[in-house]
């Protein structure tokens, strides 16, 4: 393996990481305030259908970027009032928005544009163009600092950068602020929240929105940069995986980054060598497509450290006496 | 309404006849569908003063409490707060007024600092730093006034209860409460930790700040109130100084009829030995050996009380021989060897030797809180052939049966078809009382019969415990209130760290002894090598 192939497959790990850091994020808002939410997938599709549609129809990636982080945040707010207004189990909401998802996208897709549930291929200012940062090109002949810049750093669509942004951003939010400690004690006590005169129910709509924000971005990113289009299905289970990475960051920024990266290298090995011969043991495509969940459940079981959930998290919060 | 100026304590400052109550309440009412929880309340608290309000579980002491803090409105009546009629509709406004609230099972986030917990709700700024400058510097004060002493970067979880329980108070004090509500403070606090908290309520009570404190236990009132309000089925049945009261004239008060505050007992009449353990052991999951080598015999027609802070191996001890965590070493029923280990080590086989178990935690291990109380009741029967019908469990039966054991233990409402956590809690311990007791077994292992219930309640539980001692049963109490063992007990084992210190006549032992004996001080006097003879 050569300088340049570990460049690609680095390159294509930081791609294939964003949209799952994204939707990492979006759940660690959410659940850090008590809500959890598997409908991470759900709203990804449904932003990523949106975005292609739009910037397909307007021909700018922005107006579709804007819609796609309208249908997610409009799913948010279905998940919003079931499980905080009308208490509901959070679990079934999610999982009914996973559904709706995945079925109206090919519906509406089919009925706007006649092509068997897919988005025609997007074109020009319909995509998010890669970047890139300055000096790349002339600094790319320079041996072994080049490439890395130019090709690993350099280059990429701006989803990319912003994903990286929220990692810090998140951090400060949450662990500096007035909002973010609310946020954390929300989803860890909210009667603390209560008593103290806060409003529960203010906060967690803030932060199912923050993550419908999020997941829409993350679903733009899957079909205006990382593809041309929308086509069924494209979120492909990124939405579990981005949950399974924000079990493995045990709910904290910085380790979410580090877990989505981990997953999103393995991806990219996965679709780079079909199945990897190691001297005689061949390792199937597969394994290394359910390597995510296996680490997650070696999480779960303790073997790495304990990863506790916040308290409050799956519970619909009733005042008590 | 009686007046509350010179409650006859020389070391207070006479409250100033013309100042204004801290809080009135008129005419307060609240009803929640048929219940009238609070049934037209009247009440002045004056400024600088400690106020007791006492009364049963489901008086509606913390309803009222909860309408003063915003939690719940009032179908009728007005608040004053220092003489301004205030429309409190949530915490943020009771706040606002100036009142704090300290409540029975704290409101704290377990994984913040104490600084970060303090300052939660009552940040200065979008940015968190400045805040907790400044309640540093604020805790730090607070500390040096009120004996107020906590690391304020402490993890909360950390913590033990009573500190947490002073973050609760930091809290309420941070927000510049003058008026501070306790419901049930001392429930949760050893007897030193209740020592320190009554330290500070009459530290607060000097810098002028008024206290309400809701409580159920008379001992309290007495010590620290300077003037107190019964309640008794959501009304407010006197209020009268401290000073000029007894014990037993609020008991009457809270219960609408004389009480006895001491168990009547006749002498025990001990026959053979029931059980005996032997170099009993028992590690936690975490692998730390809570029982360390115990030695017990409790023998037919007595009742052995185990005293000591609550933490130290007592619940083990119950959960070992009840069958729900296994153990080393030896114990014997009636002669016969348990089984510690194997498959016989659970809970069914132990009932099925004779033993029956009112666990610690009703909520938790006594009761399945949704259920009905007929099939609470119905727990450990299951496979009792009196309520077979072929395949079938004869459901009717068992219902009857309930309905039977309920009138017998005084549940109210007498209905087995009401779910179990629409019942109080001293109903709720009755249930489990009566499920355990009609089984009519030779040990009753028993832990906290009286935690949470109200004295009506207590009473009767005390009567039933005693009743079985004197149908011949051996009976294993394991209480954290001392007055409860001493009510209660033949013979008084103290624990600490998983040993028994020491084995008492509670006719020739004292409070202090024990308490001792309970911080694991091990001075053994000759009065006590004689007293534990039995043992």
């Amino acid at each position: 393996m050569d300088f340049l192939t570990i460049i690609q497959i680095l390159d294509s790990t930081v791609r294939l990481a964003t949209p799952l850091l994204l939707a990492c994020l979006a759940g660690l808002y959410s659940e850090r305030a008590g809500v959890f939410d598997i409908g991470l997938e759900g709203k990804m599709l449904a932003a990523a259908f949106m975005s292609a549609a739009v910037a397909y129809v307007s021909g700018s990636v922005w107006l579709g970027l804007l819609a796609g982080v309208g249908a997610s945040l409009a799913l948010s707010v279905i998940h919003g009032l079931a499980s905080i207004t009308f208490r509901g189990n959070q679990l079934i909401s999610a999982v009914a928005i996973n559904f709706l998802a995945a079925g109206l996208t090919v519906l509406i897709a089919q009925s706007w544009f006649q092509q068997g549930g897919r988005t025609p291929s997007l074109i020009g200012g319909a995509r998010f163009e890669p970047i890139t940062l300055p000096f790349a090109d002339s600094l790319a002949g320079v041996p072994f600092i080049g490439p890395i810049y130019s090709d690993l750093i350099s280059g990429h669509s701006a989803l990319v950068y912003i994903a990286l942004a929220m990692v810090p951003l998140t951090w400060w939010i949450l662990y500096r602020t007035r909002f973010g400690l609310r946020l954390r004690a929300v989803g860890e006590n909210p009667a603390a929240v209560d008593t103290a005169g806060v409003s529960v129910t203010g906060l967690r709509y803030a932060a199912v929105a923050i993550c419908g924000v999020l997941c829409g971005l993350a679903g733009a990113y899957l079909a205006t940069g990382l593809q041309a289009g929308f086509v069924k299905d494209m979120t492909a289970g990124r939405g579990y995986i981005a949950l399974a990475a924000l079990i493995f960051a045990k709910w904290r920024p910085w380790y979410a980054l580090g877990a989505t990266l981990l997953f999103g290298l393995l991806q990219a090995v996965a679709l780079r060598y079909q199945n990897i011969d190691l001297g005689g043991v061949v390792i199937p495509v597969q394994f290394m497509d359910a390597l995510p969940y296996i680490l997650t459940v070696i999480i779960l079981a303790g073997f790495v450290g304990k990863a506790i959930p916040p308290r409050a998290g799956g519970e619909p919060y009733v005042k008590e006496r | 309404m009686v007046d509350n100026q010179q409650t006859g304590r020389p070391e207070m400052v006479a409250p100033d006849a013309s100042r204004a109550p801290a809080i009135e309440l008129r005419g307060i009412s609240k009803a929640f569908g048929p219940v009238q929880a609070n049934k037209d309340i009247s009440i002045r608290v004056m400024p600088g003063t400690i106020h007791g309000i006492i009364g049963e579980n489901g008086a509606g002491k913390s309803t009222l409490m909860s309408i003063l803090y915003g939690f719940y409105k009032a179908d009728k009546g007005e608040i004053f707060v220092n003489g301004d009629k205030k429309n409190i509709t949530d915490s943020q406004t009771a706040i606002a007024a100036g009142i704090g609230m300290v409540f029975q099972h704290f409101k704290l986030v377990q994984n913040f600092t104490v600084l970060e917990n303090v300052i939660l709700g009552a940040e200065d700024g979008a940015l968190l730093r400045p805040s907790l400058a400044k309640a540093r510097k604020e805790l730090t004060a607070l500390a040096k006034e009120y004996e107020l002493n906590v690391n304020p970067d402490a993890v909360v979880e950390d913590l033990s209860v009573g500190h947490q329980q002073r973050v609760e108070i930091l809290k309420a004090l941070y927000r510049q409460a003058e008026i501070l509500i306790l419901d049930e403070p001392t429930g949760v606090l050893t007897p030193a930790e209740a020592d320190h908290l009554f330290r500070i309520l009459e530290n607060l009570r000097r810098e002028g700040k008024t206290i309400i404190l809701i409580t159920h236990k008379l001992r309290e009132i007495m010590e620290i109130t300077d003037t107190v309000s019964v309640m008794r089925r959501g009304q407010m049945t006197a209020t009268v100084k401290t000073s000029e009261t007894s014990p037993e004239q609020l008991a009457e008060l809270m219960v609408g009829r004389k009480v006895l505050l001491r168990v009547d007992k006749t002498a025990a009449n001990p026959g053979d030995t029931v059980l005996e353990v032997r170099g009993l052991r028992v590690r936690d999951e975490a692998g730390v050996e809570r029982l360390k080598g115990i030695d017990l015999d409790i023998r037919a027609g007595e009742v052995l009380g185990i005293a000591g802070v609550a933490g130290n191996g007592q619940s083990e001890l119950l959960q070992v021989l009840g069958g729900m965590r296994s153990g080393k070493g030896s114990i014997r029923v009636n002669g016969q060897e348990l089984d510690l280990t194997g498959l016989k080590s659970d809970a069914r086989s132990r009932r099925k030797r004779g033993i029956a178990h009112v666990p610690e935690d009703r909520q938790r291990e006594g009761l399945i809180m949704d259920f009905h109380a007929w099939e609470n009741v119905a727990f450990g029967y299951h496979d009792d052939p009196k309520y077979q019908r072929g395949l079938f469990m004869d459901n009717d039966a068992l219902r009857q049966d309930t309905q039977a054991k309920m009138a017998k233990f005084d549940v109210r409402p007498p209905d087995c078809w009401l779910s179990a956590k629409s019942f109080s809690g001293g109903n709720q311990q009755k249930i489990v009382v009566a499920r355990e007791i009609e089984r009519n077994p030779d040990l009753l292992l028993i832990g906290q019969p009286t935690r949470g219930v109200d004295i009506g309640a207590i009473e009767f539980i005390h009567e039933q415990i005693i009743a079985l001692r004197d149908q011949g049963k051996a009976i294993l109490l394991v209480s954290v209130e001392l007055d409860e063992i001493f009510a209660l007990s033949d013979r008084i084992a103290v624990m600490f760290d998983g040993q028994i210190m020491g084995v008492r006549d509670p006719a020739q032992t004292n409070e202090k002894e024990l308490g001792l004996m309970m911080a694991g001080i091990t001075d053994t006097g000759p009065q006590g090598q004689e007293a534990s003879r039995n043992g």
